[in-house]
């Protein structure tokens, strides 16, 4: 009975959701078709052609500005993010499975980082460099302001990783005789890696993308983001596509490369479970 | 086992953390609020103790315009997201049966969160403008004469690319606390002879309260700090108080800036403050 009501509204819920991935895809799909154009072709539809023209305008000439110094940068950038956000997440959570004063403090603080403003963090770290007189870099004050964005964000997902830990494995391993650094490497790692796997792709794609925390503390270099930002006021060529899509497939590579990490992680542990 | 050696250990495990913490958020914001108080002028900043910036904002008709429009912005984009990440996550929590087929939709609906929102905010460029795809179907069909001007660099457009962005900040959180919710109580609903609509409003929105204040909370602060979206989908045509901010800090009128900031900091955190007595953070891991 309570099905056979549920499934009622299920043919309009399937059509809106179905819209709203359409709405959430279309767009981004628009710019990957249109950054195919033809050579003469234009910012809209109709296509005038199909070509890679514009990829290769993309790599070729200078005429879209330092985009593959701005790539790099962003890609360096990420990753280090990436590698240290990773780190000090699973640090600060191992930290949190016990009592400690200040953790209310530090944690309502990580908070806050994560709710305030964007401008906010970028105005105050600029302006703190300014007047400790030190000039800002992509590496130090870009680096620290996203650190502010991707943190809290791996603190929250290694909490709820935690929180559905089950800490007989533990406690097993010590009475096994597992020293801590025995427990944490053979227990506690193998069962918390698909969350830090989420947490390396999330500080990675957030870092690579974010704009907002680093208009004011990249310094004299751009970020990719602060790039494309700078070419939507002034490039009226496909190019422009060109990049979004270039951008967005990276992304995708990124997104890709975890789901196949985590999926092959279960596989392996699967495997393992069944063999005696 | 909370010997003192293991507490120890917390204080070094959160040590990362809380460094990147204080020198790139506790600093930075106490640096903002002392610029705050000083003066400027065309070539310097001169420390001061002044509430010149503050009166001079708090007087100004484009800060008020500037805060209307924001406020403007954020309780539509609230409202859509709301409902429209509801329905979402609705749909995903009670009418997927499998779990592959949850996870597998509830990712689809991820992906585009981790890729660039300038891009995603571009690629409407095609669709809405003058010669756009959306005019040509409207022209094409008859339906209007004139292609319709409004579509974009208006505040429509603004909107909906609020929507497009962050619609997904509303979806997981809803969803989170929709897969909490024990079915039983939905079937005893039902038994007692509540239709799906007195389900819905009478017992699964109740249970993820939670879920709806963090996805607003999360929805206010994205949108009323924003200042790339309005500028880029309004065409330079609407401020909110980000973009004021944002050019003051192009201007170099560092203290102007600092001091709209802390504005913004305050009105953040009264309506933050407002909220969070709904919720308990902690337990919604």
């Amino acid at each position: 009975m309570a099905t056979a009501q549920r499934k009622r509204g299920f043919i309009p819920l399937t059509i809106l959701f179905g819209a709203f991935l359409v709405f959430l895809y279309g767009p981004t799909l628009t710019i990957g078709i249109l950054s195919f154009q033809g050579p003469n072709g234009g910012l809209t539809f109709p296509m005038n052609g199909v070509s890679i023209h514009w990829f290769k305008a993309l790599f070729e000439e200078q005429r879209v500005g330092d985009f593959g110094g701005s790539l790099g940068r962003s890609l360096l950038l990420g990753l280090s993010v990436m590698v240290l956000n990773t780190a000090f997440a699973l640090l600060a959570a191992l930290g949190y499975r016990r009592v400690f004063k200040g953790a209310s403090l530090i944690f309502y603080l990580s908070l806050i980082s994560l709710i305030l403003p964007s401008i906010l963090i970028s105005l105050g770290i600029g302006i703190m460099f300014d007047r400790l007189g030190l000039s800002p870099h992509w590496y130090t004050s870009a680096f620290g302001a996203h650190m502010t964005w991707t943190l809290p964000f791996g603190l929250l997902i290694m909490f709820a990783v935690f929180n559905r830990f089950d800490r007989v494995y533990e406690a097993a391993a010590a009475d096994m005789g597992a020293t801590d650094w025995q427990t944490f490497k053979y227990v506690i790692l193998p069962l918390v890696l698909p969350g830090l796997i989420g947490v390396g792709l999330f500080s990675f794609t957030l870092s690579f993308d974010e704009f907002s925390r680093t208009i004011m503390t990249s310094g004299t270099f751009n970020t990719l983001p602060l790039e494309i930002f700078g070419m939507t006021t002034n490039v009226t060529t496909p190019v422009l596509y060109a990049l979004g899509t270039f951008t967005t497939a990276l992304s995708f590579l990124a997104i890709l490369t975890s789901l196949l990490l985590i999926a092959a992680n279960r596989h392996r542990q699967s495997r393992r479970a069944d063999t005696p | 086992m909370n010997t003192p050696v293991r507490t120890f250990r917390s204080y070094w495990q959160v040590a990362p953390l809380s460094l990147v913490l204080l020198c790139f958020l506790v600093f930075p914001i106490l640096t903002i609020v002392i610029v705050s108080f000083w003066d400027f002028n065309a070539y310097q900043l001169l420390p001061d103790f002044t509430f010149d910036n503050y009166a001079f904002s708090l007087t100004s008709d484009v800060t008020l315009k500037a805060y209307l429009n924001t406020f403007f912005y954020a309780i539509a984009t609230w409202l859509i997201t709301l409902i429209l990440g509801f329905t979402v996550a609705y749909y995903l929590a009670f009418h997927i049966e499998s779990n592959l087929m949850r996870n597998l939709l509830f990712i689809l609906c991820t992906i585009p969160f981790l890729t660039s929102n300038i891009i995603r905010m571009i690629s409407w460029i095609p669709l809405l403008g003058r010669n756009g795809l959306v005019n040509g179907l409207l022209t094409g069909s008859g339906m209007v004469d004139q292609p319709v001007e409004w579509l974009l660099y208006s505040d429509f457009s603004v909107i909906l690319a609020f929507v497009h962005l962050y619609t997904l900040f509303m979806v997981v959180p809803i969803f989170n606390a929709m897969t909490r919710i024990d079915k039983k109580l939905i079937e005893a609903a039902m038994d007692a002879g509540a239709s799906t609509l007195q389900t819905i409003f009478l017992v699964i929105v109740p249970l993820c309260r939670s879920g709806i204040v963090i996805g607003t909370v999360f929805i206010l602060t994205l949108v009323m700090g924003d200042f790339i979206t309005v500028r880029l989908m309004s065409g330079g045509l609407s401020a909110s108080v980000g973009v004021l901010i944002y050019n003051e800090i192009s201007l170099l009128q560092y203290p102007a800036a600092a001091a709209d900031a802390v504005i913004l900091l305050i009105t953040i955190l009264i309506i933050f403050s407002i909220l969070f007595r709904f919720v308990d953070i902690k337990k919604e891991l």
